[in-house]
């Protein structure tokens, strides 16, 4: 450099998109320079692509500063949730607007026409269950004829897995965010086999979920009381460095616990400790519901503030994938959605399945599940991966993360956080379709779970979602 | 004299295990006697009782809080706090193996990967550039934009944005630049030296800085802001924000502008603001009039030779360009060979500006002069679907076997474009076409004259002497300067059809 040269910008540092062949002189002359691996983002939707540009954070732009605080509260509330299982009571006696005969089901709300055959077997099992028909044509009938309401779980602060049937009188779990914090709800894991949710409906289902209402809740209601609440993120964080993710393998925190119920159970139910506990020993997934509920609380806090990207739900209801915006309020953006890629039981396969189904997407929404695969590197030989494999679909969920949960730590990661906070923008633009981990029922009700695998969440409700919040924030060409 | 401090987190959460890790290094560190990081349970609280380390604790703190207490000198106990809690930060920011890292796709990967960068070079297809640059310039980067077919509205809506946020938006369609003496696009190796210049043409630029080359001077910056800068719906934006940007820099004396004649407006804004500028300013509006410039206070170059020579000049260097001979000479030395009806001039260019100056020069010529044909082969209807002639040579040497079959045709006009990412050897790569036009012309019982400058350094990856060499080896007339190569094909012309008079 010659002397008495100033510099423009105080050296290069420069960011090569496009032709790379431009890099190389730019670092020959002693600049800085990365070479972006680009290519037409949005699926090469011109419009999109300017939308998803105009919604980046920009301190200096109407539209970019409102986006960008949107996502510092959405992720500062996320990181800052404290869900805590405060007790368990029938669903109609906490969760506001479940009323009369009125029942929820998982995912985007659906009318009963439209309705996968296992949540239409879950409806007709909770029909008889709520004693509102005698048989499974009486109930369908009921189902039928408008004489009762349908509604999402979502729109009442609750999750349910597969069908997600909640009606009046099961047992939810009452989960806090921090003490008087907001409240979600999630019924109790069934455990495998024919169980409700899968759309089963016999007497032995029915019996169960009436022990779960005379019995099993009431015992947990009262075991809670007597421990006091219980902190959920502290479970999970263990959870996962025992080899859980929070969706498909919750082996390790349903251990953990039980453990922290069992004395409190003994002492105040000990006629019915034994039947309550060895139902949890032989349920691994116990814990999946008040993973579900946590992640509802932590999420649900994070709703609803304008200009925020950050994604707060994402659900199946076996017909069609929902996506919510923090920043979009109550509106689902929907597209079809697919059949899992996964491993079957013995006897079935692809053409038994049905499509994905169920609220657990919550969990991934939350940064576990899929996104914390590293943490459970099991989960990944349903699709015949090997460990490397589960972790790098974790790191691929950074790249449409705002955050690593510092509460939640991946051992085989170093120690990195789980990846927080969806950024429906960054889903978008690269294209990288989060990762959810899933069971997958047959598509005929009362089958039950036929296997397990992993689901991509389709972009297209991403890309509406975007469109819909650039319009209500009067970005250009978004109307 | 030891003290026992803590602070608390809210609702953070942390495994054990890592707490007690960070404690340890806490604990390591000059001044501190102990120190505990623990959830605040009853089991733990207990623990920091124990530990003496409870002291003064905030009664307040719940199982979802996160203790970090120290005992420690007073000094040293505030920064184990910060240490402590940038240790919590670090941990949870831990990043995967680098082996395993996945490529930067988007802006948003990237400036996680280059920290602090300050410009985006943007060359994808045109549809999605103005998105690309919009997501630079929010980040706060400035943009070279090197895609065209970019709508007008969106640079308007760019170089706006730009303007705001202090930042240069060099393009769409901005060939060149050199920036703190690192070249972007095609650029030359020029030496650094005291002449700024902005040009809204990217091969008026690369030859002037390659003339200045020639003369011994060097260049400070080189600022390109796009083919349409000075339109009217643009206003000169950028030329207006680099011209301040060079009147600020001290290491700046003298600024060059060039551009093709602008709309009226935007030509009274430019030479107002020259005219205010502290520096010298010479300008080259291509074919535009001089006399406006005069009488602004700037200095008018009728061609991108005379602004290098001027801008040399007043920076303190005067020298000359070599001369490549008389012109006259080798005129009618080449007219020699062309046969009666041999009047026309064939201009092949791969840089647009000096299409555009090539024009100019034979325009300027008197009116005896035969029909011309000037086409610069960068122009977008000949860049669809094909890479630009600087860099693939395949299209110019059609065109130039065409003009083997031309019966008209006297002199081929070629520019040859030296510098970074251009073809490794443009002169080499044309030379079986031109081969092969001599060779069709001879068999017809006609001559061919071809002339060519180059426009490049000897320190441009592939060497000015060599490059000239090439051609002159294979007869081709070669000429310092686009204007000279110019003039001397218009020379010939003139000569062939004085041989055309009636006998």
């Amino acid at each position: 450099m010659a002397v008495g040269a100033s510099d423009l910008l105080g050296g290069v540092r420069a960011i090569n998109i496009g032709l790379a062949g431009f890099a190389e002189p730019i670092a020959a002359a002693g600049g800085a320079v990365l070479n972006l691996d680009w290519r037409p983002p949005a699926g090469a939707d011109r419009e999109l692509g300017l939308i998803l540009a105009r919604l980046e954070d920009d301190p200096d732009d109407p539209i970019g500063a409102v986006v960008a605080e949107g996502n510092r509260q959405a992720l500062e509330r996320i990181l800052g949730a404290g869900p805590v299982l405060v007790g368990v009571e029938p669903a109609g006696s906490v969760i506001p607007g479940l009323a009369g005969r009125t029942l929820l089901h998982s995912g985007p709300p659906i009318a009963w026409e439209r309705m996968c055959g296992p949540m239409r077997g879950a409806i007709i099992g909770a029909i008889l269950f709520e004693g509102w028909a005698v048989d499974p044509a009486a109930a369908e009938k009921m189902a039928d004829s408008g004489d009762m309401a349908f509604d999402s779980c979502h729109h009442h602060g609750a999750v349910g897995p597969m069908a997600g049937i909640v009606s009046p009188s099961m047992p939810v779990v009452v989960v806090e965010n921090g003490a008087g914090g907001n409240r979600a709800f999630a019924t109790l894991n069934e455990g495998l086999g024919k169980v409700l949710r899968f759309g089963a409906y016999d007497e032995s289902v029915l019996a169960r979920l009436r022990w779960f209402r005379d019995e099993f809740g009431p015992v947990l209601g009262r075991t809670l009381a007597a421990t006091g609440p219980l902190d959920l993120k502290s479970i999970t964080a263990q959870a996962l460095q025992m080899g859980d993710e929070g969706h498909n393998r919750n082996v390790a925190a349903t251990s953990l616990l039980v453990r922290s119920l069992a004395p409190a159970l003994v002492r105040v139910a000990p006629g019915q400790a034994e039947a309550v506990l060895d139902f949890l020993r032989g349920n691994d997934h116990f814990f999946l519901n008040l993973s579900m509920a946590a992640c509802k609380a932590t999420l649900d806090a994070a709703h609803g503030i304008r200009g925020s990207t950050v994604v707060t739900a994402m659900s199946r209801n076996g017909v069609e994938f929902g996506v919510r915006l923090s920043g979009t309020g109550d509106t689902w953006f929907t597209a079809p959605v697919g059949v899992p890629d996964g491993l079957y039981f013995p006897g079935y396969g692809p053409d038994d399945a049905n499509p994905d189904l169920g609220d657990s997407a919550i969990t991934e929404t939350c940064g576990i599940g899929g996104f914390a695969m590293a943490a459970a590197p099991a989960i990944v030989r349903f699709v015949g991966g090997t460990a490397s494999d589960a972790l790098n679909f974790t790191r691929e969920m950074y790249r449409i993360t705002l955050e690593r949960n510092p509460a939640f730590a991946l051992p085989p990661l170093g120690f990195a956080g789980t990846p927080t906070g969806i950024d429906a923008r960054r889903v978008v633009e690269s294209g990288v379709q989060p990762v959810i981990n899933t069971g997958i029922a047959h598509k005929l009700p009362g089958v039950g779970q036929i296997g397990a695998g992993i689901a991509r969440a389709p972009l297209d409700c991403f890309a509406d979602a975007l469109r819909g919040l650039a319009a209500e924030l009067g970005v250009p060409g978004a109307a | 004299m030891s003290v026992v401090r803590q602070r608390i987190f809210r609702n953070a959460y942390r495994d054990s295990v890592e707490l007690m890790r960070i404690a340890s290094e806490i604990e390591r560190l000059p001044g501190v006697d102990r120190a505990g990081l623990v959830m605040a349970t009853p089991a733990n609280l207990a623990i920091l009782i124990e530990a003496g380390l409870a002291e003064g604790l905030d009664p307040g703190a719940g199982p979802n809080d996160l203790v970090v207490a120290v005992a420690a000198d007073a000094d040293a106990a505030q920064h184990a706090m910060e240490r402590a809690a940038e240790l919590m930060r670090s941990v949870a920011a831990e990043a995967p193996g680098a082996e395993d890292r996945v490529a930067a796709a988007t802006i948003a990967e990237g400036v996680s990967e280059l920290s602090e960068p300050n410009l985006a070079l943007i060359s994808t297809p045109g549809t999605y550039a103005s998105a690309e640059a919009l997501k630079a310039l929010k980040r706060g980067m400035h943009v070279f934009l090197f895609s065209d077919n970019v709508p007008i509205e969106d640079e308007v809506e760019l170089k706006a944005l730009g303007l705001r946020k202090g930042l240069l938006v060099m393009g769409p369609d901005c060939g060149t630049a050199i920036l703190d003496g690192v070249p972007l696009g095609f650029a030359n190796a020029v030496r650094r030296g005291n002449v700024g210049l902005i040009g809204a043409s990217g091969t008026g630029l690369q030859q002037v800085t390659c003339l200045l080359d020639a003369l011994g001077a060097g260049v400070s910056q080189a600022i390109g802001v796009g083919g349409r800068d000075l339109h009217q719906e643009v206003g000169g934006a950028m030329m207006l924000a680099a011209l301040d940007r060079l009147v600020a820099d001290p290491g700046t004396a003298v600024v060059v502008l060039i551009s093709k004649p602008p709309a009226p407006e935007v030509a009274t804004r430019i030479l107002d603001a020259a005219a205010r500028a502290p520096k010298p300013v010479v300008i080259n509006f291509l074919g535009g009039d001089p006399d406006a410039i005069r009488s602004a206070g700037s200095h008018p170059a009728a061609t991108f030779e005379e602004a290098a020579l001027l801008a040399a000049r007043l920076a303190g260097i005067d020298a000359a360009l070599p001369a490549e001979g008389a012109a006259g000479d080798s005129a009618s030395a080449a007219a020699e060979g062309l046969v009666p009806g041999q009047t026309s001039i064939v201009g092949l260019f791969s840089g647009g500006s000096l299409a555009g100056e090539a024009k100019v020069v034979l325009g300027g010529m008197d009116a005896g002069l035969g029909p011309h044909t000037i086409i610069d082969l960068g122009d977008d209807e000949y860049t669809v679907g094909r890479p630009h002639p600087m860099i693939d040579p395949r299209l110019r040497s059609e065109k130039i076997e065409a003009v083997g079959a031309d019966p008209t045709a006297a002199v081929i006009l070629l520019d040859i474009v030296l510098g970074y990412a251009s073809h490794p050897d443009p002169a080499g790569a044309l030379i079986p076409a031109l081969a092969a036009a001599r060779a069709a012309k001879a068999k017809a019982g006609r001559g061919l004259a071809v002339v060519a400058s180059v426009c490049g350094t000897e320190a441009d990856p592939q060497g000015l002497t060599r490059q000239r060499a090439t051609l002159a080896d294979a007869g081709v007339l070669v000429a310092t300067s686009n204007a000279r190569a110019a003039q001397l094909a218009g020379e010939i012309a003139r000569r062939a059809s004085l041989v055309e008079v009636p006998r």
